[in-house]
C-alpha cells in the first residue's frame, strides 16, 4: 500500500539512503563533528536513524486496525572523561544538527583543540547477516492480512474450547548511519518481522479460563512465516499449552530440583549472568559480578556466549549502534568468567576492546551496553537422561518473561508450561509460577548439560534503563539442583 | 554550562493549524471520519553519579498520531499511523496512506468518534507552572547532586551508587477530530530519582527513593530523597532466606500501588470484552474486602495522571471503581464501551504513536486508618513486601507468583531483610483478604496506595 522506501536492503544501502535524503555527505557529518570538538572533549558521534514499522491484528475474526509508524531522527553525543553529553532532534537538517552538537559538547566546560575530524567510509568491515529479496515493511498489506486471516481460521477449528482468537504480524525497517570523530562512518539497513498468536480456552463445565501464546520472527523476509507448516504450527503449539494449563495443577512451593528444556528458558541465562556481565555495571563496581573476572561463576562444562553474528537471528546485528562490527563474545568458559560486554564508554574505561554491544532503542536513547543472542552451549547428555536423573522436581519447558537486581544478583523468570516430575518421568502440569535465584550461584547448580542447544523462535524484548532492544536467547536441556520455584502447594 | 539553557526552543504555536490541514487532507483524501492527535515537547534530563555528571540529555520532539476511518456496510475500518517528519508533504503523504491502509482493513460496527459528549471548556487543573520553563539544565544537575550527596553521606555503609536522576518534560497536546472537536494544553513533568547501594560483595543492596510533580516547588527536597534512599538501601543489608510458610503479607506503599494498576488492567473494558480477565463477570459484585475503595480521577488539581479532556476529546471525570469492596464500573474508551453496550467513561488514552486504548487517570486506592508501624506492630510473624521482581500475573486466572524482597516481622517487630524468596496466591483471594489499610497515601506517578496487609500468600523459600 504504500512506496518502497528508496533504500535497498544492504548494509551499504544506509549510506546512500540518508546522503540521498537528508543531503548528509562525508563533509557535512565532519563539520558537525568539529562543531563539538571547539571544547575539549574526547570523542563524538552522530546518530541517525529512519525507521519505519507497521503491523496488522486480528481480533473476533474482524481485522479491525492496521497502523504504520514512521521515526527518524539524529542523536549528537560527546563524551568528555566519563561524562556524556547528548542532544536529539527529529528534525535532520543543518540547523538541528548545528544546535544539537552545540548543545552536547556544552558537558564540557574547556575549549579545545582538535585535528580537523575526517569521516570516511569503508573503514569498518560490516557483516550482511540478514539480507531480504524485499523489505517486510515493503510487503502488501494485503499478503500480511491474509495470513492472519488465515491463521484465525485455523485456530478455531482447532477445539471447541477455544473462545478468542487474536493473531497479528508486525514488520520493521530500520536505517541507520553512525559517524563518529574517529573517522568511522558506518551504517545498516536492518528488517525484523514478528508474528504472534493468542488463544483463550474454557472449560464448559468449570468455567475456568487460560490463556496460550506463540510468538515468533527474526531478521528475515516475511515470506518465511507464509509458509504453512510454519504458521499452523505455531497456532497450534498456542492451543495446545492453553489447553494443557486448563488441567494444570497447583504448583509446589519451595526448593525443588528443576529441568529446563531446550530454546527459549535459555532466559535463565540473560536474566542470572547476562546483565551482571554488562560493562557498565561491572565498571561501575555496581554488580553483583564485580571483580568476579577469572573466577568460577558455573560449573565445569558451563560454556556461555553473546552472539551477535548469527544469521536472521532477531538478537543479531551487522555493526551495533556505534558501528562497531558485533561480535561472538565468550563470557563463561567452563566455568569461569572470562568476558564482559562493552560499548565504547565502558570498553575505554575498563580498558579493553569494544565487544560490539553498544546498543540503543532509537536516536533519542544514549547507547549502553546490551546482549544480543545470549546462549549455553551444548554438553553430551541425552535429554532423557538427564530427567531420569531427578527423582522429584519440576519440568520446565516454557517461559513468559523475568527480571533481575543486578546489585544483589537475585533474579526471577515466570514459567508458563511445567510439570511435574515424578521417580524420574515427567507428570501432571502445573500452574505458572515464578522461580527465583541468584545470578552469581545459579549456574554452579548446573549438575547435568544436554546435547539439544536450542536458540528461541524469535520473541526476546530486553529492556534496561528505560530503553528496549530485540534480543535472542538459547538452551540445551539443564538440570539445576535444588532453585526456589514460587508455586502456592507448601 | 550555560549554553545548555534554554538552546532549545519550543517551537511557535501553529499546533492547531498542523492538526486542522491533516483533518481536511484526510477528508478530502476519502475518509468518513478521522481524529489526529500532535504532542510537542522538549526534555531534560542528567544523572549524577558520585561527584560526576554523568550525562547530559536534551531534545525537542514532535510526533503526530493520524486515525482514519471509512465506513463500510457493516461498520467502519479504520487505520492508525504515526510520523516525526512533519514536514507538508510528509504529513500529506502518510494521511494518504492512513486511508488506503483504513480500506485495507474489515468494517468493525463498534468503531468509530465518539457519538458527541465532547469536552466544552478545559479547565486550568495546574499541569504546569510557566516560572519553570525557564529553569536551567545547571539548577536540575544541582538538584541531582545534592541527592546524591545526602545518599552517599547518610551511612558510612553506603559504598557506591547507580547515580541520582532528573528530569523535566514539558509537552503541548493537541487532539482533534472531524466531529468538529480541537482542544489543546500544556503539561509538565519533574522528577528526581535517587539509587544508592549499600555493602559490598556478596552483601551488596540498592534501593531507591523519587519524587515526582507538574511543578518544580511539589518536589520533595532533594537530599530528603537521597537520605530516603540511603535508608532503603541500608535495611536490606544481610538480608537472608526464610523458609517455606504460609503468611500475612505487607505491601509497602510503593508496592501496593502495583497490586492498584494491576486492578486497573483487569477492569479495562478491553481486557472485559476480549475475556481475558478473570474480574470479567463480576460488575456490581463484591471483588474486594469492604475496606476496599478504589477510585480514578483525571482532574485532580496537579495531578500526574490528570488531563482536561481523553485521548478521544471527551471530558476527564471521578469514577469510583470499587466501592466498599463492590466492582462499581468498568474502564472504558468509546470503543470497548460499545463493545460492553455502555458508554465511555472518559479513559481513553491515545499517544502519538499508538491507537486510542483504555488508560487510568489518577488512581488510587482510598487511605485507612492505621499507620504503616501500627499495622507491623500487630502482625505476629510476615513479611513486608519493599520490592517485587517479574512479571508473574497471569490476569485470565488471576493466579499470581512474584519475586520477593522486604523485612520478615516477628512479634509485631522487623527483625531482619528478606530476599530470594517468592510470594505466590490467587489475585481474587488476595483482595478478599485484605485485612489492614494504612492511613499514608503516598503519590509518585499516577497511581497511589497506602500500605496493604495480605492475610496470608505462600512465601516460598528455603
Amino acid at each position: 500500500m504504500s512506496e518502497p522506501q528508496d533504500t535497498s536492503p544492504s548494509p551499504e544501502g544506509a549510506l546512500g539512503f540518508f546522503a540521498d535524503r537528508f543531503a548528509l555527505d562525508e563533509s557535512r557529518l565532519s563539520a558537525v563533528l568539529d562543531t563539538t570538538f571547539e571544547r575539549q572533549i574526547d570523542y563524538a558521534d552522530l546518530y541517525f536513524e529512519y525507521s519505519t514499522q507497521d503491523s496488522v491484528v486480528i481480533e473476533e475474526g474482524i481485522v479491525k486496525s492496521g497502523s504504520r509508524h514512521l521515526e527518524q531522527g539524529v542523536g549528537v553525543r560527546a563524551i568528555c572523561g566519563e561524562r556524556q553529553g547528548y542532544a536529539h532532534s527529529d528534525e535532520i537538517n543543518p540547523d538541528s544538527l548545528a544546535l544539537a552538537a552545540g548543545t552536547a559538547r556544552s558537558i564540557s566546560q574547556s575549549s579545545g583543540a582538535h585535528a580537523p575530524v575526517r569521516v570516511q567510509s569503508g573503514a569498518v568491515s560490516a557483516h550482511d547477516l540478514y539480507p531480504v529479496a524485499l523489505a517486510p515493511t515493503d510487503v502488501p498489506v494485503a499478503d500480511k492480512i491474509d495470513l492472519i486471516s488465515q491463521m484465525d481460521v485455523y485456530a478455531r477449528a482447532i477445539d471447541p474450547r477455544i473462545k478468542q482468537v487474536s493473531a497479528s504480524a508486525i514488520t520493521q525497517h530500520r536505517t541507520i548511519l553512525v559517524a563518529n570523530s574517529q573517522g568511522d562512518l558506518v551504517g545498516d539497513v536492518q528488517p525484523l518481522v514478528r508474528l504472534n498468536i493468542q488463544v483463550i480456552v474454557e472449560d464448559p463445565k468449570q468455567g475456568l479460563r487460560e490463556m496460550g501464546y506463540q510468538g515468533m520472527g527474526g531478521r528475515y523476509d516475511f515470506a518465511r512465516l507464509t509458509e504453512e507448516d510454519t504458521w499452523k504450527q505455531l497456532v497450534d503449539e498456542a492451543a495446545r499449552v492453553a489447553l494443557l494449563n486448563l488441567d494444570a495443577e497447583p504448583c509446589p512451593a519451595g526448593s525443588l530440583d528443576v529441568v529446563l528444556g531446550p530454546g527459549w528458558p535459555g532466559i535463565l541465562l540473560h536474566e542470572a549472568i547476562g546483565h551482571g556481565l554488562e560493562g557498565d555495571f561491572n565498571r561501575k563496581g555496581t554488580s553483583a559480578f564485580s571483580e568476579r573476572m577469572g573466577q568460577r561463576v558455573a560449573s565445569p562444562g558451563v560454556t556461555v556466549v553473546d552472539d551477535g553474528t548469527l544469521e536472521g537471528r532477531r538478537g543479531s546485528i551487522n555493526v551495533d549502534d556505534e558501528g562497531t562490527p558485533s561480535r561472538r563474545n565468550v563470557l563463561i568458559e567452563d566455568g569461569i568468567l572470562v568476558g564482559y560486554m562493552t560499548d565504547r564508554l565502558n570498553a575505554r574505561l575498563l580498558g579493553s576492546e569494544p565487544s560490539g554491544n553498544g546498543r540503543r532503542e532509537s536516536y533519542a536513547d544514549l547507547p549502553m551496553p546490551r546482549m544480543t543472542n545470549t546462549f549455553m552451549l551444548p554438553g553430551d547428555d541425552d535429554p532423557e537422561d538427564i530427567l531420569r536423573s531427578v527423582g522429584t522436581g519440576l519440568y520446565a519447558v516454557s517461559f513468559g518473561g523475568g527480571q533481575v537486581d543486578i546489585t544483589s544478583g537475585k533474579f526471577v523468570f515466570s514459567v508458563s508450561e511445567a510439570y511435574k516430575i515424578e521417580n524420574g518421568r515427567i507428570g501432571a502440569p502445573v500452574k505458572g509460577a515464578t522461580l527465583i535465584g541468584n545470578g552469581p550461584d545459579v549456574l554452579t547448580r548446573v549438575s547435568r548439560i544436554g546435547n539439544d542447544l536450542a536458540l528461541d523462535q524469535g520473541v526476546g524484548t530486553c529492556g534496561k534503563d528505560g530503553q528496549s532492544v530485540p534480543v535472542g536467547v538459547g538452551l540445551p536441556t539443564i538440570r539445576l539442583d535444588a532453585i526456589t520455584v514460587g508455586g502456592t502447594e507448601g | 554550562m550555560s549554553e545548555q539553557s534554554g538552546a532549545i526552543e519550543v517551537k511557535a504555536n501553529d499546533a492547531t493549524a498542523v492538526v486542522d490541514e491533516a483533518l481536511r487532507c484526510a477528508t478530502s483524501e476519502g475518509a468518513d471520519a478521522a481524529d489526529v492527535v500532535l504532542v510537542r515537547g522538549r526534555s531534560l534530563e542528567a544523572r549524577v553519579r558520585d561527584e560526576t555528571v554523568d550525562f547530559v540529555k536534551q531534545a525537542q520532539e514532535q510526533i503526530l498520531g493520524i486515525r482514519a476511518l471509512v465506513a463500510g456496510e457493516s461498520g467502519m475500518s479504520s487505520a492508525v499511523t504515526s510520523t516525526s517528519d512533519l514536514a507538508p508533504e510528509a504529513v500529506r503523504k502518510m494521511v494518504r496512506e492512513t486511508v488506503a491502509l483504513a480500506r485495507a482493513t474489515e468494517a468493525d460496527p463498534a468503531a468509530g468518534l465518539p457519538d458527541g459528549g465532547f469536552a466544552e471548556e478545559i479547565p486550568d487543573l495546574e499541569l504546569l507552572d510557566r516560572a519553570d520553563e525557564n529553569t536551567t539544565a545547571d539548577a536540575r544537575i544541582e538538584d541531582a547532586r545534592s541527592a546524591e550527596q545526602a545518599a552517599r553521606a547518610y551511612d558510612p555503609r553506603i559504598s557506591n551508587s547507580e547515580g541520582s536522576q532528573v528530569g523535566s518534560d514539558f509537552s503541548t497536546v493537541v487532539y482533534g477530530n472531524t466531529a468538529g472537536f480541537v482542544g489543546q494544553y500544556d503539561s509538565a513533568a519533574h522528577s528526581l530519582f535517587s539509587e544508592p547501594i549499600a555493602g559490598s560483595g556478596d552483601n551488596m543492596q540498592r534501593d531507591y527513593w523519587m519524587t515526582a510533580s507538574r511543578a518544580l516547588a511539589g518536589l520533595e527536597p532533594p537530599a530528603q530523597v537521597g537520605r530516603r534512599a540511603a535508608e532503603r538501601a541500608i535495611r536490606r543489608l544481610d538480608a537472608r532466606r526464610v523458609p517455606t510458610t504460609e503468611c500475612p503479607v505487607i505491601f509497602e506503599s510503593l508496592q501496593a500501588a502495583g497490586l492498584v494498576r494491576q486492578i486497573a488492567g483487569l477492569v479495562s473494558g478491553y481486557a472485559v470484552y476480549r475475556e481475558s480477565s478473570f474480574l470479567g463477570d463480576k460488575l456490581g459484585r463484591q471483588i474486594a474486602a469492604p475496606s476496599v475503595t478504589i477510585i480514578d480521577d483525571g482532574r485532580l488539581p496537579g495531578g500526574l495522571g490528570s488531563k482536561p479532556f481523553d485521548g478521544e476529546g471527551l471530558p476527564t471525570r471521578r469514577n469510583t471503581i470499587v466501592k466498599q469492596g463492590r466492582l462499581e464500573t468498568w474502564l472504558l474508551d468509546t470503543y470497548s464501551g460499545r463493545k460492553l453496550g455502555l458508554p465511555s467513561t472518559g479513559n481513553a488514552s491515545r499517544g502519538a504513536g499508538s491507537p486510542p486504548g483504555v488508560g487510568s487517570t489518577n488512581l488510587w486506592l482510598e487511605p485507612g486508618s492505621e499507620t504503616l508501624d501500627e499495622i507491623i506492630g500487630r502482625t505476629d510473624r510476615g513479611l513486608l513486601v519493599t520490592e517485587l521482581l517479574g512479571m508473574g500475573f497471569n490476569p485470565v486466572t488471576g493466579d499470581y507468583s512474584r519475586g520477593a524482597a522486604g523485612l520478615w516481622i516477628e512479634n509485631g517487630e522487623v527483625v531482619h531483610a528478606v530476599e530470594e524468596i517468592t510470594i505466590a496466591g490467587h489475585f481474587g483471594k488476595m483482595l478478599e483478604e485484605i485485612d489492614a489499610i494504612g492511613s499514608e497515601l503516598l503519590w509518585l506517578g499516577s497511581v497511589a496506595a497506602p500500605p496493604v496487609r495480605i492475610a496470608s500468600m505462600t512465601i516460598a523459600g528455603d
